[in-house]
């Protein structure tokens, strides 16, 4: 091994199964004598349960159960928690209403769990299911969140619809500021609602094992240590101990999956109850009514200028929709995870941000791919983007004058960034989207009857989630570390687990090239395991663009163990001083000689101790190690998109999008581009196809993929992406992580574009063709 | 009311008798356990149920197995050689990174398969015109577009 396996283009080691249809994704687990649920949905939005007939499916053929609110109630099973505490601007607490697994008395969405049918076959609980009578008193239903307050009460526990207001930043600073600015720019907005939409839907296979009094569930999840920790402490009661969750593959996530759902509750109980395997997986239908939502911001957002273009202070006020119950981190995203990132790539001295979240009879919003980074860089690159069209600057140009260059640099929203070069991927994103040659195309596409726009957009988001006692002071209530642990075998293989989950970033080749690398081995003798509770001693899982910031860090210092044991080993058969033995790939030398010992030599003495230093060392090679990261690690990047539009139907394409990120060290270039190809459709499919809409009943009008656009082959360009790299100050790899950052920068390139292409100021997400047609003929 | 149905899958004949609403999927995931041809939507317009049935691409969501009666089926479990080498279709996608949570990836490839017949030498647009009914939320297609224009060259014995 000579090569550095870092920033090694290496094909992936899971493929294989994955092309060959052996990989094993929760609904392909298959438990003798398994049993299937079937949910019993509400089809109101907001309704009180008067009466639930179930007596004819408990007498259809095979059915083995039917399951109610009140039979959880009975049993003392808990509601789910919400795992991030916002302190009010009081100093009150946020509102916590029950979030129970069936609903109990009310129900407040569309898609609501009402009961439960387990029966032999699948067939027979969908059949029983719909024999099921339950009597609704409809109740008038909110779901605009700005008319949160003064609505009927959704919850007994907040009677105003609001979970909190919660605001950062210096209010009286920041108004003092906007009352001397010579420009100000206000933008009123949305940013829509989103339905994430992974290709496999939520699954649940749950079995009890009477033997010995224990649980084993398989489900599609992001962190499936979380899901045991929610479920067995604040849900079921159970010992840690006796529950194993085993996330296996999982086909995509983007933050819907990271969270305990109901569904996962109820066929956990319900194994025990049964002595039967209960399996659950959601028709996309079901996906679309009870997967967590994303984003629905309303925004009023004011940027205070200088007659220069310097940036003053920003005002941002925003009502955050968190749908009917609180998911598992739904408080920290309109908070925590977006006012935070409200400098963006500037210096803006001050900053006030106020959220008001409420309650809605609308499927609950979480995470989602960004999560809070994109509604903040959309706010920023919006306005930035505005003020320089209303103040005939160049937007490039505003831009570069506002940059931070200082580093690190506080920020007026808490943020300490460790390190950056703004003014480098926005000079190399320009060459490469040759903005020069801007101007001649869009002369040729207007002699084709299209109008071009170009739009930029300078995002910045804070990853590496996230430093325990921060994340602690503003309100987790878990710790935010990861786990890793690296066995090393007789013959000197080894395996690798981590608390980080793969569902498709490709860890299983990632971390072994860091590990591969930095023991000299060979990439296949390397293996990755990963999402198992019975296997990995702890994780806290994948959002949030953490894996290789946090996970691949502890795996890092696990390595540093495993080396710091071997050279005490190979300094013994050596025959040598532990401070003269050195490790080079693959290979422990006494320095400065010829005398040497391989690592598996090394790794097979530790494990067949016939002369070994029993009297220093403990036989064995094994190490784990937890790490907690001192910050947030901070990519950033600039993208650049054109779009054409079609005058005449308003029907707008991305013509092309050119995005250069600086995502710090880049382990494996291929898999970080797949990443922000991803990230990009998602963020184009935000801008250009996808809107979640209810009617003012409540009732989901985009609940199929008929009606609910995420991009097809046809929506999206190729990608020109590059990189540039300031490393991460903090951690051993200067990494960052890369998962989420498309899906934050492309929405505002899109519209910067689209507004650019119209010269209008503003035009809704998403910017389909009807809405630019009218936005056209409104102009006109 | 329960069907005997008869077909080839993966070149080896099979028969069961089933229940007569029973997909085509159900019984290649549930009775064959052949669980690579995946369910995504349930409602035919994701694509990752495609498999062959006589050689064209369909969604075994969308038809019951008595349709199937007498075809012959081919999953992504078949489309490796025997000794486990990839068809050129799918070492075009690992070479090309085509696929991240592999969700998808079964239906793609067999969707391509046979696209690839008809397109010895596709365009980009050619590509994505035939990627209308396959949907993947990890690639923002571009890997997957790459994979397919490749793997329908190496098909054809095009460099």
């Amino acid at each position: 091994m000579t090569a550095s396996l870092i920033g090694a283009r290496i094909q992936r080691k899971e493929d294989y199964r994955f092309l060959t249809g052996a990989g094993l994704y929760t609904d392909d687990v298959a438990l003798p004598g398994q049993a299937y649920a079937a949910f019993v949905r509400s089809p109101h939005a907001h309704a009180r349960i008067k009466k639930i007939a179930a007596d004819q499916a408990k007498k259809s053929p095979a059915v083995l159960a039917v399951y109610t609110g009140a039979d959880l109630a009975a049993a003392k099973v808990g509601g789910l928690p919400c795992g991030w505490l916002i302190t009010d601007v009081n100093g009150q607490p946020m509102k916590e209403p029950p979030y129970p697994p069936l609903a109990q008395g009310k129900v407040r969405h569309v898609g609501e769990r009402v009961a439960v049918v387990i029966a032999e076959s699948l067939a027979q609980a969908r059949d029983a299911a719909e024999l099921i009578e339950v009597d609704y008193e409809v109740l008038p239903a909110l779901v605009d969140p700005v008319k949160a307050k003064g609505a009927p009460a959704i919850h007994e526990a907040a009677p105003d619809n609001t979970c909190y207001v919660w605001a950062l930043g210096d209010k009286a600073a920041v108004d003092s500021a906007f009352a001397k600015a010579a420009h100000v720019t206000k933008l009123d907005f949305v940013n829509n609602r989103l339905i994430p939409n992974a290709i496999e839907p939520r699954a649940a296979n749950a079995t009890y094992s009477r033997a010995e009094a224990a649980y084993t569930l398989y489900v599609a999840s992001q962190n499936p240590h979380v899901e045991r920790l929610l479920m067995t402490a604040f849900v079921l009661g159970l010992p840690e101990n006796k529950v194993r969750v085993v996330a296996p593959d999982v086909g995509g996530g983007f933050g819907s999956k990271i969270y305990l759902y109901p569904e996962d509750v109820v066929v956990t109980w319900a194994a025990k109850q049964l002595n039967r395997p209960v399996k659950w997986t959601a028709e996309r239908t079901e996906s679309f009514v009870s997967d967590a939502h994303g984003r629905d911001h309303v925004t009023t957002a004011e940027l205070a200028l200088d007659r220069d273009g310097r940036f003053l202070a920003l005002r941002v006020r925003t009502t955050a929709n968190l749908g009917a119950y609180l998911s598992t981190f739904a408080s920290c995203i309109p908070t925590i995870l977006y006012a935070t990132l409200l400098a963006g790539q500037y210096t803006t001295p001050l900053i006030h941000c106020e959220v008001t979240a409420v309650f809605t009879n609308t499927t609950p919003v979480d995470a989602y791919r960004g999560a809070g980074r994109p509604e903040a860089t959309y706010v920023v690159e919006r306005l930035v983007e505005t003020a320089a069209r209303e103040m005939k600057l160049d937007p490039a140009g505003i831009r570069r004058k506002n940059f931070i260059r200082q580093f690190p640099y506080q920020t007026p929203v808490a943020l300490c960034y460790d390190t950056g070069n703004y003014e480098a991927t926005l000079d190399a994103v320009m060459k490469m989207a040759d903005v020069a040659g801007f101007k001649q195309r869009k002369e040729e596409s207007l002699r084709k009857g299209r109008l071009r726009g170009l739009g930029y957009a300078c995002y910045i988001e804070a990853c590496g989630i996230a430093p325990s006692n921060v994340a602690g002071s503003l309100g987790a209530r878990a710790g935010l570390f990861e786990a890793g642990e690296i066995r090393v075998h007789p013959t000197g293989t080894v395996t690798v687990f981590t608390g980080s989950h793969s569902h498709g970033q490709g860890h299983e080749t990632t971390f072994a090239q860091v590990v591969a690398d930095r023991l000299g081995l060979p990439m296949e003798n390397v293996d990755i395991v990963h999402g198992d509770t019975s296997k990995v001693l702890f994780g806290m899982g994948t959002y949030g663009s953490r894996s290789i910031a946090v996970g691949g860090t502890a795996i890092v210092k696990a390595l540093d163990k495993i080396i710091a044991k071997g050279r005490k080993i190979a300094a013994h058969l050596l025959e040598a001083a532990e401070a003269d033995i050195e490790y080079d790939r693959g290979v422990f030398k006494v320095a400065g000689t010829d005398k040497q010992k391989t690592f598996g030599e090394v790794a097979f003495a530790a494990y067949v101790p016939h002369h070994y230093p029993l009297d220093k060392l403990e036989p064995g090679l094994n190490e784990n190690a937890f790490y907690d990261p001192t910050n947030f690690t901070f990519p950033a990047g600039s993208y650049v998109c054109e779009v054409e539009v079609d005058r005449d139907t308003g029907a707008t394409q991305v013509v092309a999008f050119t995005a250069v990120d600086d995502f710090g060290k880049v382990i494996n270039p291929m898999i970080v581009d797949g990443q922000v190809h991803g990230g990009l459709a998602q963020g184009i499919g935000q801008a250009l196809t996808e809107g979640c809409r209810y009617d003012s009943t409540g009732q989901l009008l985009t609940g199929s993929f008929s009606d609910y656009a995420i991009p097809r082959a046809g929506d999206v360009p190729l990608f020109k992406l590059d990189t540039r790299e300031t490393p991460c100050t903090h951690n051993p790899l200067g990494v960052k992580g890369c998962g989420e950052a498309g899906a934050i920068g492309a929405p505002a390139a899109v519209m910067n574009a689209i507004t650019d292409a119209l010269g209008v100021k503003d035009l809704p997400m998403p910017a389909t063709a009807q809405t630019v047609w009218r936005s056209m003929h409104k102009a006109a | 009311m329960s069907v005997k149905v008869s077909m080839k899958v993966n070149g080896k004949p099979v028969s069961a008798d089933l229940e007569a609403r029973t997909l085509l999927v159900t019984f290649i995931r549930e009775q064959l356990r052949l669980t690579g041809t995946h369910v995504g939507c349930d409602t035919a317009q994701c694509g990752a149920c495609t498999v062959l049935m006589n050689g064209k691409a369909i969604k075994s969501c969308s038809i019951v197995a008595m349709q199937a009666e007498g075809a012959d089926i081919l999953t992504i479990e078949g489309v490796a050689k025997p000794d486990g080498t990839l068809h050129p279709m799918q070492a075009a996608f690992k070479e090309n990174h085509g696929l991240q949570c592999g969700f998808c990836t079964p239906g793609m490839v067999m969707n391509a398969l046979d696209f690839a017949k008809s397109h010895p030498d596709p365009t980009e647009e050619e590509v994505r015109d035939s990627l209308e009914g396959n949907l993947c939320r990890c690639t923002g297609y571009h890997n997957i577009v790459k994979s397919i224009m490749a793997g329908a060259r190496a098909m054809a014995g095009k460099p």
